[in-house]
């Protein structure tokens, strides 16, 4: 072994040396093969440290270092970029955990956490004298978006992408752009009329000269990868197309907006299409605005004075597919009735709910409609009110869980069903962009917490209700952090892509097609080389999973930094 | 008579090691003879790595999987369970007793599921390898 390796134990400030005793640590590991030095700090991350460690470096002409300190999910970037100031390449640092994995965890046992700390630092030794230096793979990356919908997440997102510089394709496949927005009263907080705020967001579109508008388009094709798609477009005026209406679009990254539809009935749920006077909340507010005569509201030429709305309809489903809740809707509902009390007078609402949950300062509506003399009624999961005609009469009948499941009835002029939100029933965007869907049929992002607006595929971002039920502000806030993560594959016009993939060996490969079968990412393919069928893998599409790795029969494929020699040597070390 | 038995943990970078961390930032103790190795998928341990750990000293071995939370698909669970399954029978053709790996799914946040896990798992290798 040729590696000169420099050896760094923190005490971070005693939350490790005071259950490790981190001079015994050093004194173990400073005559382990390629460690030429061996230091205790009090804080490995600390400015001065820093600096001793390039010191180190230069002076001593290190191919590499091992820091024992706290988990490498605070510190990995920052000794990664040490080692990048000093010139040496930064897939030739190794981390331990001695603080998260040893100090902390044994606290209760000194003994164990140092000598647990021990044989870290020596797997970690173990598998730096096999580290390599990678270069990452650098793809040049278009400086411009598309935006796929034009609703409320896609407008503002356009808009963030062009006040950041970008050049930015709003594509929608109405003639008018605004989608579900323009067709909703006033939006919580502010009271914003949905309309008027479309009228604006249009306005502020029209005048941007980076965005360019492609209303009654839909995305015929797409190839490519991150930093250079390509995408026909195709555009559908009076739903008719020709090949002298297509269009093609080079663009670095994509946004996909398409939004949602509501849940729509199916005949005889809650008695809707089969009694005449059972709507849907959408339904519901076009007759809000239509169905005003004086003072009254009138439905099918009668006074209404009695409504009951009925919640969770085609959302937290015992029996249907749809077991999410759909957020929006309970304040969607409350915001209704407080429309119905400011414009109508002398109409009493019922709410049949599983349980209201309007989070947030949307409890201030609930509140509101609770002293506006509006009737809750809350009733089991499992035993849904039924509605029913009788003697003209439309009744809703349900168990009140309030006071012991007692049978109450209701007979109202009108039975509005609040209706949750359902994935777009146009699902080409996602077949063509072979986006995930999550178990609830919307699309998926990589992970709820730590990337929650991109997906699997690389440079394609999800934003608003596309990606699951939200209200307008979440809309806008999901959208605006999916611009800015699209926005970073963009702006620089160069992307770098992360060395740690895949590779096959074509000396032993044996092409049989369970890594292919394996990859969730289409890395990898057949191919001749030297008269041989072998797998090889892109390194631009290899997303370094390792799930290829264990299906080789013949051991044929590696992972780099996570190498047989790399993983068996730290084994090694551990197991004794 | 061994008080602890020696398990090596295969946990994933982005998932499962971050519960582990948060383990030790809690405070709740597990057996120190319990030494990780972060990879970026539970579906990517090779049956060999195992089998080295097994038959180099280790008394078992814990998959630390990233479960429905992975970030890499879907189909993690189903082939991480694929290898445990490969593997068991590589164990009993070489008379390893197939209960001495164990996988289970640990979120980024299961740090008490993981420290419970883990000291079951220990009580059980202690017992059979004082048995």
């Amino acid at each position: 072994m040729d590696k000169k390796l420099g050896v760094y134990i923190c005490a971070c400030g005693g939350n490790i040396s005071d259950y490790v005793d981190i001079e015994k640590v050093k004194e173990a590991i400073k005559d382990e093969d390629c460690v030429l030095l061996a230091r205790t700090t009090m804080f490995a991350c600390g400015d001065s440290n820093q600096k001793d460690m390039e010191a180190d470096i230069k002076e001593n002409n290190l191919s590499g270092i091992v820091v024992a300190s706290c988990s490498p999910k605070l510190h990995l970037t920052t000794f990664r970029s040490v080692s990048e100031r000093a010139g040496l390449n930064k897939y030739n640092y190794v981390h331990a955990n001695i603080r998260e994995q040893a100090s902390w965890a044994h606290s209760d046992n000194k003994q164990g956490a140092t000598e647990k700390a021990i044989h870290l630092v020596k797997a970690a030794i173990a598998k730096a004298r096999f580290a390599k230096s990678l270069e990452p793979t650098r793809i040049k990356s278009q400086k411009s978006v598309a935006v796929i919908g034009a609703g409320v997440a896609g407008i503002k997102a356009s808009i963030a992408l062009s006040n950041m510089g970008d050049t930015v394709y709003l594509i929608e496949r109405e003639g008018e752009i605004g989608g579900k927005l323009a067709s909703l009263g006033k939006i919580f907080p502010g009271n914003v009329k949905g309309g008027d705020m479309v009228e604006r967001l249009n306005a502020e579109v029209k005048n941007d000269e980076k965005i360019t508008l492609l209303t009654n388009t839909k995305i015929k094709e797409c190839s490519g990868n991150i930093g250079d798609f390509k995408i026909k477009l195709q555009e559908t005026k009076s739903g008719e197309s020709s090949p002298d209406s297509e269009k093609e679009i080079n663009v670095g990254s994509i946004l996909v907006a398409t939004g949602f539809e509501s849940y729509n009935p199916n005949v005889g749920e809650y008695g809707y299409k089969e009694i005449d006077n059972v709507i849907t909340l959408p339904e519901f507010r076009e007759l809000l605005k239509n169905g005003k005569e004086g003072k009254n509201l009138i439905f099918k030429n009668r006074k209404v004075s009695d409504i009951a709305f009925i919640y969770c309809v085609g959302s937290r489903q015992v029996k249907g597919e749809n077991k999410y809740c759909s957020r929006y809707c309970c304040s969607a509902a409350m915001q209704s009735s407080l429309d119905i009390k400011e414009q109508f007078s002398d109409i009493q609402v019922y709410h049949f709910t599983k349980g209201v949950r309007t989070y947030g300062a949307q409890e201030l509506k609930y509140a509101e409609a609770s002293r506006s003399g509006d009737i809750f009624i809350q009733f089991p999961d499992k035993e849904e009110p039924v509605v029913y005609s009788e003697k003209g009469q439309t009744l809703v009948k349900v168990k009140d869980i309030l006071s012991s499941k007692k049978e109450v009835e209701a007979a109202v002029d009108l039975v509005v069903l609040v209706t949750g939100m359902v994935p777009d029933s146009d699902k080409s965007v996602g077949s063509l962009l072979k986006l995930p869907r999550g178990r609830d049929n919307f699309f998926n992002e990589i992970h709820m917490k730590l990337r929650p607006v991109e997906t699997v595929i690389d440079g394609i971002t999800i934003a608003g209700t596309c990606q699951g039920p939200k209200g307008v502000m979440e809309s806008v806030n999901s959208a605006l952090s999916a611009a800015v993560k699209t926005h970073s594959f963009v702006s620089k016009g160069e992307l770098e892509l992360s060395p740690i993939v895949a590779y096959t060996d074509a000396n032993t490969c044996e092409w049989c097609g369970a890594c292919s079968e394996a990859c969730p990412y289409n890395a990898i393919s057949k191919n001749d080389i030297g008269g041989k069928t072998v797998a090889v893998i892109n390194k631009t599409t290899c997303k370094g999973c390792g799930m290829c790795l264990p299906v080789c029969e013949s051991d044929s494929i590696e992972l780099t930094s996570f190498t047989n020699k790399e993983i068996e040597s730290m084994i090694e070390i551990l197991a004794n | 008579m061994v008080s602890q038995a020696k398990i090596l943990v295969f946990s994933t970078e982005k998932i499962s090691d971050p519960a582990i961390d948060m383990a030790g930032l809690l405070k709740l103790h597990y057996p120190p003879q319990v030494y990780t190795i972060a990879i970026p998928c539970s579906s990517g341990v090779k049956p060999r790595w195992i089998l080295k750990a097994l038959e180099n000293g280790f008394d078992g071995v814990f998959i630390a999987a990233d479960g429905s939370d992975c970030s890499y698909g879907e189909t993690c669970t189903e082939k991480t369970g694929a290898i445990v399954g490969k593997t068991h029978n590589i164990m009993k053709e070489r008379g390893i007793d197939p209960a001495r790996l164990k996988m289970a799914a640990l979120c980024s946040v299961c740090s008490e599921s993981f420290v419970k896990q883990i000291r079951s798992f220990n009580e059980y290798l202690l017992k059979s390898k004082n048995s």
